[in-house]
């Protein structure tokens, strides 16, 4: 079965992941004076991965600001920017950071609508993830803090497709957005991204494969992970259906259960570690709306409950690999 | 220096401090009867602060109060039975019962931002209000407050120096009221004077009697201004004591009963009403008329306030996100051109760029290596010739150093060495 990459790419060209994310915001700063920009070096020197590069030239130093390292300060005064109708980005010049502001963007960001009717229209994003050597704090994968926080929305795309049109959503929603963008895709992959404006729906997962043995769900480099392991999965004739779920919140529940309905069986392939990452969400939603539908166990391939070790062959061994999604997979399959 | 204001002035600072406590004192009757379903702070002896700082706002300025500080909110135009419905988690009140005290706000009219428990958070948060402020060309002032106690935080610091580095129009005053719930200060901050925190920033601050609204108001409005014309943050700090306990469950009995009546003795609406009884602003007749314009107002607020209900609990679902433009319309108003910060006008080179740094030349660029975009050796000019082009300094248009001048260090002079405890 084919794999579909959820883009309408005709006349599009070949871009990195990270040149998507750099499009993104190149675009929307175009489009919309509102929109600007603020973190650790992301102006002079373009940020630390180069996603900014050109925009303070291009937009001058009003727009693209170079901060102290503060990130509540960064955060804080982004919500306050907000508040007069500005559409800031932020970014942490390592999403690992991200907890330094962790009370800022609970407390303050994300209950303002609810309690007291002010939105606060921001994007908070940066590199997070693993399988670089990056070590303990600069590997992180800390989406579940947030996916716990209502009022916020969580995404963590897969494809320079995605990441650019969501991106582009995110600058758009009215809500404040946590984007997080996983480094080992920044220069490795490359895909097809129209020439015009779009935008990705936030809230909406992709099938990128279709099948009927089973249903794998996942997000971000992991989905590569995935769709490899798929491949080697149907040699053996074991039909995997593969979503990509790149919004963690708010979860599109349809499109899982709608799968999981048909497959009958799960698989969870995260990143993250294991207790308390989306995979036992998931577990929940499918005991309350699918229990009838399934036909094995939630299966979970996740990174272990330990801090990302730094030597390879540590890492190698905490993170989840296509070889492990393959065996849980099979042995799923056949129970 | 004390400004010289006008009659109305004079009286209008009265007015909102007797406001102000009348406010609180219904409370207290309320909280007594049962109807304040949390806490309740109370500003006793420090309603100069509020007052005096907020009234050298204008009305197109952002403010951020403390839970001390519903004197401020009065100023800013909140009618008072907001203030008893917020306490009383009413559906009519700001936040239709879903938050309490002084935490509520309006973006649209009134220009305040909600605060939260955690102390210190407004300060960034404000910083990018009066950034923001600036960037869209309005020319306001974000002030807010911090307790002596909150000023230890991170956010503070953080907040502060931001605002510093950008030169914001950013105005933080800092009531030292002796006390940080039972903690005197002497244990939160080893300075005599906290203002003295400014300079780490590299910015300006005063020292005030907090008990003498004139003053206050006197700094606050020269801070004000001197934010308003560009030059950097201020930072006031207003020397006063907290009257009562941290809130009404503590009867405070770790403060020294000296210092309690030291303080009793200069109530800043008793001061400011000697005054204008000396300056023959205010007589016997005024006095009363003002009372009763009090009364009135708060017995109609207050019933207001009593008959409104308590929020359906299904409200609970409600508002965690804004669902798009049928919900808030988010606009900028711009008051400068937009052509100035839109390309072709704003694509000016940077202003920090020094020669042979920055725009990715030598930094790794497109060949940086996956994580740590700037370990690869840089190509080009050593730093050292890079900098001889411009002194070594980067041309920033954000200064981060304050203005020498140093015009108001007026506001100083009326700090009452007595006020230290
Ligand atoms: C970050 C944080 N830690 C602890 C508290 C609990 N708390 C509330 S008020 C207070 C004392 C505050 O003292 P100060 O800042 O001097 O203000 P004051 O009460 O004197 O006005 C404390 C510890 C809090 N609100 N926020
Ligand atoms: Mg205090």
């Amino acid at each position: 079965m084919a794999r579909t990459n959820g883009a309408a790419a005709t006349n599009g060209t070949q871009v990195t992941f990270l040149e998507a994310i750099k499009q993104a915001m190149f675009e929307e700063m175009e489009r919309d004076p509102t929109v600007v920009l603020l973190g650790e070096d992301v102006g002079v020197y373009g940020g630390a991965f180069k996603t900014s590069e050109g925009l303070l030239e291009r937009f001058g130093w009003e727009r693209v600001i170079d901060t102290p390292i503060s990130e509540s300060a960064i955060i804080g005064a982004a919500c306050g920017m907000s508040y007069l109708g500005l559409r800031p980005i932020c970014e942490m010049q390592f999403i690992d950071f991200i907890v330094c502001a962790f009370n800022q963007i609970t407390n303050f960001v994300a209950k303002g609508h609810y309690l007291w009717n002010a939105p606060a229209p921001m994007v908070i994003r940066g590199p997070s993830g693993g399988g670089v050597h990056g070590g303990p704090f600069h590997s992180a994968n800390p989406e579940m803090y947030f996916v716990h926080t209502p009022g916020l929305k969580v995404i963590y795309p897969s494809t320079p497709y995605d990441a650019k049109g969501l991106l582009k959503a995110a600058v758009r929603d009215n809500n404040p957005v946590l984007f997080f963008e996983h480094k080992f895709l920044y220069r490795r992959i490359k895909g097809e991204v129209p020439s015009g404006d779009y935008t990705v729906p936030i809230g909406k997962a992709v099938v990128r494969r279709e099948g009927r043995h089973l249903t794998i769900l996942s997000y971000a480099a992991m989905m590569h992970t995935a769709l490899e392991a798929s491949d080697a999965l149907a040699k053996e004739g074991i039909e995997a259906e593969v979503i990509d779920l790149h919004t963690l919140l708010p979860l599109d529940e349809e499109t899982i259960l709608n799968s999981v309905k048909k497959t009958n069986k799960c698989l969870v392939v995260h990143e993250d570690t294991k207790t308390g990452g989306i995979a036992g969400e998931i577990a929940a939603i499918l005991f309350e709306k699918a229990f009838q539908d399934l036909d094995g166990p939630l299966v979970r391939v996740t990174s272990l409950d330990t801090p990302v070790p730094y030597a390879p062959t540590l890492e190698e061994y905490f993170l989840p690999n296509a070889k492990k999604v393959f065996s849980a997979a099979k042995e799923l399959a056949r129970y | 220096m004390k400004k010289e204001l006008t009659r109305q002035q004079y009286l209008d600072l009265y007015y909102y401090m007797r406001l102000n406590r009348a406010v609180e004192d219904t409370m207290v009757k309320l909280f007594r009867q049962n109807k304040i379903v949390g806490g309740l702070y109370s500003s006793l002896g420090q309603e100069a602060i509020s007052v005096g700082t907020s009234y050298a706002l204008e009305k197109k300025d952002w403010l951020a109060p403390m839970i001390r500080n519903i004197g401020a909110l009065l100023v800013k135009g909140v009618p008072p039975r907001d203030i008893f419905m917020q306490h009383m988690a009413k559906y009519d009140s700001p936040t239709k019962g879903k938050d309490g005290t002084s935490h509520f706000g309006d973006l649209d009219n009134l220009h305040i931002v909600s605060p939260i428990s955690m102390l210190g958070d407004l300060i960034p948060v404000m910083v990018g209000v009066a950034m923001a402020g600036r960037y869209l060309g309005q020319k306001i002032v974000a002030m807010t407050w911090i307790g002596d106690g909150g000023s230890s935080t991170g956010v503070f610091h953080e907040g502060l120096n931001f605002a510093a580095t950008q030169k914001a129009p950013f105005v933080l005053v800092l009531e030292n009221n002796l006390w940080a719930y039972s903690t005197p200060v002497g244990r939160q901050v080893p300075l005599e004077n906290l203002a003295d925190r400014a300079k780490a920033y590299g910015i300006e601050s005063y020292i005030v009697d907090g008990n003498d609204v004139v003053a206050v108001y006197s700094a606050a409005k020269e801070a004000v201004e001197r934010a308003r014309a560009g030059e950097g943050p201020i930072l006031i700090e207003a020397k006063t004591f907290r009257r009562l306990g941290h809130a009404q469950h503590d009867p405070a009995e770790y403060v020294p009963k000296e210092m309690r009546s030291y303080w009793e003795a200069r109530d800043p609406i008793t001061l400011h009403e000697k005054f204008l009884t000396s300056e023959k602003l205010l007589d016997a007749g005024g006095k009363k008329e003002i009372e009763q314009k009090l009364d009135t107002l708060l017995a109609s607020e207050r019933e207001f306030a009593e008959n409104s209900p308590l929020p359906p609990g299904e409200l609970a679902e409600t508002g965690v996100y804004c669902t798009g433009d049928e919900c808030h319309k988010i606009r900028a108003k711009w008051e400068r051109p937009i052509a100035e910060v839109t390309p072709p006008k704003s694509s000016v080179a940077a202003v920090w760029t020094i020669p042979g740094f920055g725009s990715g030349k030598g930094s790794g660029g497109a060949n940086a290596p996956i994580h740590f975009g700037d370990t690869q050796t840089a190509v080009g000019k050593p730093a050292s010739e890079a900098k001889s082009a411009n002194d070594g300094k980067p041309v920033a248009k954000v200064a981060v150093k304050a203005a020498a001048k140093k015009t108001a260090k007026t506001a100083r002079a009326t700090a009452s060495r007595k006020a230290r405890r």
